[in-house]
């Protein structure tokens, strides 16, 4: 059977499948039951890759035309993101709790810390959209200066990163809830977790660049 | 002796939708990857065979001009405008949609998972979607040139503050350019997913016994065009983004201040059109890469294969794959020699430039070195490899004049870099696809292509290309300047008109010989001599299956690879070539063992 994104991460390792055979010896390949998690963990570490470069992308050009201009003015922070990135940090640590819940075999405990995890993730994507309702309020908009500009556009990139995140961990909340989440879906919860925390950890870089720098 | 036992095959999907269009298997979309390739390349030589015909009858009116575009060639007589929309498209085309496409998706998804014999790619339904997503973005890019005002101006590396600032800028800048910008940042997803693939694929999924210096040369520029995709289209696609924030949602990042176009001042301000021309090159200088590693790949291959010798220096070649890859993020400023950059730097950027070169002539060296004392067997294939190698190491030479900044400042706006980039990165990569086209063909369709044809083909385009871009090189060092659509009306450049009109006719001549390779491409798939499973007696995996390989390449087996990707005419070997899945040489039962 051929497989597909959420087949070859959460179908079960054996009987064999497309891709992934092979043995270790000689210094190649995998053996059949690890190389689909492997190659899962790869593009993840791959995807991460290429996300850092978007954002550091975005970085350079803020720090650039913060320095080339002289009409840029300091944003006036709206208070919520602080209470937003509370939300986010506590929604990793809900993911953390239920994978070490997992590890111990109590599957209950995973289902409650998972749900929680996802619910604070939509709970943040709120808070943000209130952030921009209250900058609009305040008479600032997306042209209204560079540091606007940075502002929307950093956040909605971040944003879509969230809600691709979010879809991951539903996927995984709706398997879980609905006791269907085997020994093979352990790495749909790690692939998802592992890019959860990334997210978390780029809104810290975003919240330290605008502090810094905005 | 340990052949594979367990076999668990796996059959293609019958429905002709599965099968053939929204298919799963990589052999299906690389061949999807090629032809989108070779329409992109139709399209993209026909708009250049337009410009060149602009170029020496400026005033001629063409009928059909007219009837293709009504505002932007009224009578049919061609405008600048519509010239420099021509230009742009051309090198928007051929950049992406061929040079990018066709070595690493159309040649990669085929032959990767069979070189390090696997049975697909990594993720089958994300390769899907990247071929998918890479047709939509080429979709949008052609609309461009049937929306109001044409396609876009802005040449394909899009500077501000012409592709920033909307209709003002002239035709074609309007709804045009807003295409073309959404059509690269989709054509960049896609190359991200594609990306994404070849890396998890390369590192995860190798077989038993495939090391990574057992890795075929092919696999190894596959892998390291990936990363450079993976870093470099990230970028453009973040730098896209803000460009099209500036023209639609009215920021300035790329867009100064006081900026007065058609006479009306702009509200922008504060922007630097050089914030994107240093995001533009750092993805578009690995870009040339993107375009380039395949073919030096796939040359190695096909030396080693026809001279029947191993790669010469195979891990100096490994190495050297591996520090163009990343000396190529290092020297995008050399693309920006005349941007009033600080000395200091351009000097930096120069030094880094010139770097390139060692491993660049390493590579050259061991292609020598490979072909030195060996039995070539002159193939048409080869002829193509051997036609890269020249082609490479004429484009490095002006490569290495306009890696220093003194020089560039005159040659930058010349045809000079018009030659020099069209030898390195379009033509010598186009001989990289015509040679992989001619070695794998026999695999990818059962058949072979016909040798004379090929041959004649190989040649006309080998003397034609020399024909349409050394002379380039003379017009750039006379002071011919480049993207103008007219040189008529200037006396300076009068004595050199004689010269466009010989690179006009090598054109046309260069392009018609291009109907004989359709032919034999398409007269071969179906009327083609049968090819055996190894027609080139060579020794990588993709030979060791059926031609056209099942469905699922190996058949339920599981290859193990016991030898390096090069071994040929090993002393004492009853044959020239032992194939990697080959018994350890010493195993009595080895058909390479002595009796």
């Amino acid at each position: 059977m051929p497989g597909s994104i959420t087949s070859d991460i959460v179908k079960p390792p054996s009987p064999p499948r497309r891709g992934g055979f092979g043995g270790g010896g000689e210094g190649g390949g995998s053996d059949n039951r690890g190389s689909s998690r492997r190659a899962s963990m790869t593009g993840l570490m791959v995807l991460l890759a290429a996300t850092t470069m978007a954002f550091a992308a975005f970085t350079s050009a803020f720090v650039v035309r913060r320095g080339i201009s002289n009409d840029w003015i300091g944003l006036p922070m709206p208070r919520v993101v602080w209470a937003n990135t509370a939300i986010l940090l506590a929604s990793s640590l809900m993911l953390e709790l239920a994978r070490r819940a997992l590890r111990s075999g109590r599957r209950s405990a995973f289902n409650r810390y998972w749900t929680a995890g996802t619910a604070l993730g939509v709970l943040f994507l709120i808070g943000q959209a209130f952030a921009w309702r209250q900058l609009s309020a305040a008479g600032i908009f997306v042209a209204t200066n560079p540091s606007s500009s940075f502002f929307y556009l950093l956040t909605a990139a971040h944003a879509l990163h969230i809600l691709g995140g979010l879809t991951a961990l539903v996927y995984v909340d709706v398997q879980a809830l609905s006791l269907q989440l085997g020994p093979g879906k352990r790495t749909a919860v790690d692939v998802s977790a592992l890019f959860w925390h990334f997210v978390d950890g780029l809104w810290l870089f975003l919240m330290f660049l605008f502090l810094v720098w905005g | 002796m340990s052949s594979p036992v367990v076999i668990h095959a796996h059959h293609a999907p019958q429905g002709f939708i599965r099968k053939y269009v929204f298919s799963l298997d990589h052999k299906v979309i690389g061949i999807q990857y090629y032809f989108l390739a070779l329409f992109s390349v139709l399209v993209g030589v026909s708009l250049s065979l337009l410009m060149r015909f602009h170029m020496i009858h400026p005033e001629a009116k063409v009928a059909w001009f007219g009837t293709l575009w009504p505002t932007a060639a009224q009578g049919g007589i061609m405008t600048p405008e519509l010239y420099l929309s021509l230009m742009t498209m051309h090198g928007t085309i051929m950049v992406f949609f061929v040079l990018t496409t066709a070595p690493q998706g159309g040649f990669g998804n085929y032959f990767l998972p069979l070189q390090i014999g696997a049975e697909d790619m990594a993720f089958p339904v994300l390769n899907m979607l990247s071929f998918w997503t890479t047709l939509v973005a080429l979709g949008v890019m052609m609309s461009a040139f049937f929306v109001q005002g044409g396609a876009p101006l802005a040449g394909w590396t899009g500077y501000p503050p012409l592709s920033g600032i909307g209709p003002l800028a002239g035709p074609g800048e309007g709804l045009g350019q807003t295409l073309w910008i959404v059509s690269i940042a989709i054509f960049c997803g896609a190359s991200l997913m594609g990306a994404i693939n070849f890396i998890a694929t390369i590192i995860d999924l190798r077989c038993q016994g495939m090391s990574l210096m057992r890795l075929p040369l092919t696999c190894w520029t596959w892998f390291v065009t990936a990363i450079l995709g993976l870093l470099g289209f990230a970028v453009l696609l973040a730098a896209g983004v803000l460009l099209i924030l500036d023209r639609s949602a009215g920021t300035s990042f790329f867009i100064p201040e006081g900026l007065m176009v058609s006479d009306q001042i702009l509200n922008h301000k504060g922007g630097s059109p050089l914030l994107w021309q240093h995001l533009f090159w750092f993805f578009g200088h690995p870009e040339v890469y993107i375009a380039i590693l395949p073919g030096m790949g796939v040359t190695s291959q096909l030396l080693s294969t026809f001279a029947r010798k191993a790669v010469f220096g195979y891990r100096a070649m490994v190495y050297a794959i591996l520090s163009i890859g990343f000396l190529g993020f290092l020297v995008w400023g050399h693309h920006m020699f005349m941007s009033g950059m600080s000395p200091y730097s351009a000097m930096a950027f120069s030094v880094l430039t010139m770097a390139i070169g060692v491993p660049s002539a390493i590579k050259t060296f061991n292609w020598i070195g490979t072909l030195w004392g060996g039995k070539i067997r002159f193939t048409t294939a080869m002829m193509f490899a051997l036609g890269f190698v020249s082609l490479f190491v004429t484009g490095g030479l002006s490569g290495i004049f306009l890696g220093q900044p003194a020089l560039d400042l005159y040659f930058h706006d010349t045809y000079f870099v018009v030659g020099h980039f069209h030898m390195i990165m379009g033509v010598a990569a186009i001989f990289g696809m015509f040679a992989g086209t001619f070695y794998w063909f026999p695999k990818m369709f059962g058949r072979m292509m016909n040798e004379t044809l090929g041959k004649i083909h190989f040649y006309v385009t080998f003397l034609g290309v020399y024909a349409i871009f050394t002379p380039m090189h003379y017009l750039g060092i006379a002071g011919n300047p480049r993207r103008y659509s007219d040189f008529t009306n200037f006396d300076f450049l009068g004595k050199l008109l004689p010269v466009h009109h010989f690179m006009t006719q090598a054109a046309y001549g260069t392009a018609a010989i291009q109907i004989l390779f359709f032919i034999n491409l398409f007269w071969s798939m179906k009327y083609g001599k049968k090819a055996p499973m190894n027609p080139w007696d060579a020794t990588t995996l993709e030979w060791t299956v059926p031609s056209p390989p099942p469905f699922d390449n190996f058949g339920g087996h599981h290859p193990v690879v016991h030898h390096g990707p090069y071994e040929y005419s090993v002393p004492g070997a009853p044959r020239d070539f032992i194939m990697q899945t080959d018994p350890p040489f010493d195993d009595p039962s080895s058909p390479n063992a002595s009796h």
